[in-house]
């Protein structure tokens, strides 16, 4: 069963951050934007990351929009699974899929 | 047992991204990534998440790192413990303690991690001595666990405690420095020196530096990577103890190639604690970068 989330975002627009949001959509699966100074390198990189953590949190009917302003890859990662949690109002992550 | 370097310790807010992911080009001796006071409440989630991951990136698996995480008694100390064991991390700094009871706690609940993820008894704990309670009960706080290697000055917190503020002269913290000192070398544990805020003061952060050295300081907590240099060109040892040093391991070695109990250098007896003296400050030119690694 899929968790019930709301709006929420983490991260900054700061050179080597990320800015995440996580909003809720009608659709199952989840949706992934992406908005990035690298992405002719490292687009798809970025996106697989991204939905890789996102369905390891055993989250779905959501998009994710990301704006990458060069992070490393454990910061894109950190953005994201803080804004998940932080739509599914859980403060204490399962740490073993993190 | 050899000691490790500890001059530096170079605190990173765990909220700025771009100090987290970028400390470790500075090569401060420990990495203290802080959960605690330099980050907002509204952040200590993120904050916790970013310092989680960093400890396992590989840029800092050759760099001792420490945590600073946020006290039991508030709603973020046990999920800061919690990702800062599990992510590896070598040392929890404690703050504001007070008392024995606090560093068992802290202790207890470091074990309960430990056991549930599986990780033998490895993380270390650097009590944070903040307040005057904390200064008189230093003795006993000092040496109440096995984990503890070290304890150090909050000197901010604690001229607030004592209703006095900070100079350059440092009069104010004397008696804690004194006794934090004392208390450490009698657990034989590190003592480390509060930070020293005016960043762009580099004479008078080399002053202090030079007298906590002197009081017998193993370093000092940081909060701006370019204090880093001056620090260490500060603890570096002179060209004179650097012979000394040299000259006292090579007669302890030719006294052992020819199995002789006791050496004298220059008529003076060398033992154990002179040859550990000597190695100390072998290490110390070596890391400071002046004396090469094949020397």
């Amino acid at each position: 069963m899929s968790k019930k989330l709301e709006t929420a975002h983490a991260g900054t627009l700061e050179s080597s951050d990320a800015f995440v949001r996580v909003i809720p959509v009608a659709a199952k699966g989840i949706e992934i934007e992406l908005e990035s100074s690298v992405e002719e390198l490292y687009g798809d990189a970025i996106r697989t990351l991204v939905l890789e953590t996102a369905k390891a949190m055993k989250i779905e009917g959501v998009k994710l929009i990301v704006q990458d302003k060069g992070a490393l890859d454990y910061v894109i990662k950190a953005r994201v699974q803080t804004a998940i949690l932080r739509a599914l109002g859980e403060a204490e992550p399962d740490w073993s899929v993190l | 047992m050899k000691q490790k370097l500890r001059r530096s310790m170079l605190f990173v807010p765990g909220s700025n991204t771009g100090m987290v992911c970028n400390a470790f080009i500075y090569k401060p001796d420990t990495v203290m990534f802080d959960l605690e006071d330099s980050v907002a409440l509204s952040e200590k989630d993120s904050a916790r998440m970013m310092v989680f991951h960093a400890l396992q990136h590989f840029t800092y698996k050759d760099i001792e790192t420490a945590v600073r995480v946020n006290p039991l008694n508030s709603p973020f100390g046990l999920l800061d413990l919690e990702a800062a064991i599990r992510a590896g991390v070598d040392i929890i700094r404690l703050p504001k303690t007070d008392t024995v009871d606090d560093v068992l706690e802290m202790e207890q609940e470091i074990s309960h991690i430990e056991n549930r993820i599986g990780r033998s008894k490895k993380t270390m704990l650097l009590a944070a001595i903040e307040s005057a309670l904390g200064v008189v009960n230093a003795v006993d706080i000092a040496r109440c666990s096995k984990r503890m290697m070290g304890i150090a000055l909050g000197a901010e917190d604690f001229v607030r405690d004592l209703r006095t503020q900070r100079t350059k002269e440092g009069s104010e913290l004397m008696a804690a420095r004194n006794q934090i000192l004392l208390a450490a070398r009698a657990a034989k544990i590190g003592a480390f020196d509060s930070v020293f805020s005016d960043v762009k003061d580099k004479e008078g952060f080399i002053h202090e530096v030079e007298y906590i050295k002197g009081l017998g300081f193993d370093g000092k907590s940081l909060i701006n990577p370019t204090q880093i240099p001056w620090l260490h060109n500060a603890f570096a040892p002179s060209q004179k103890n650097i012979n000394w040093a040299i000259e006292v391991l090579e007669a302890a070695k030719d006294a052992k190639a020819r199995g002789l109990g006791v050496i004298s250098l220059d008529g003076k007896m060398v033992d154990a604690p002179v040859i550990l003296r000597a190695e100390w400050i072998i290490d110390l030119a070596r890391a400071s970068g002046v004396l090469g690694e094949e020397q």
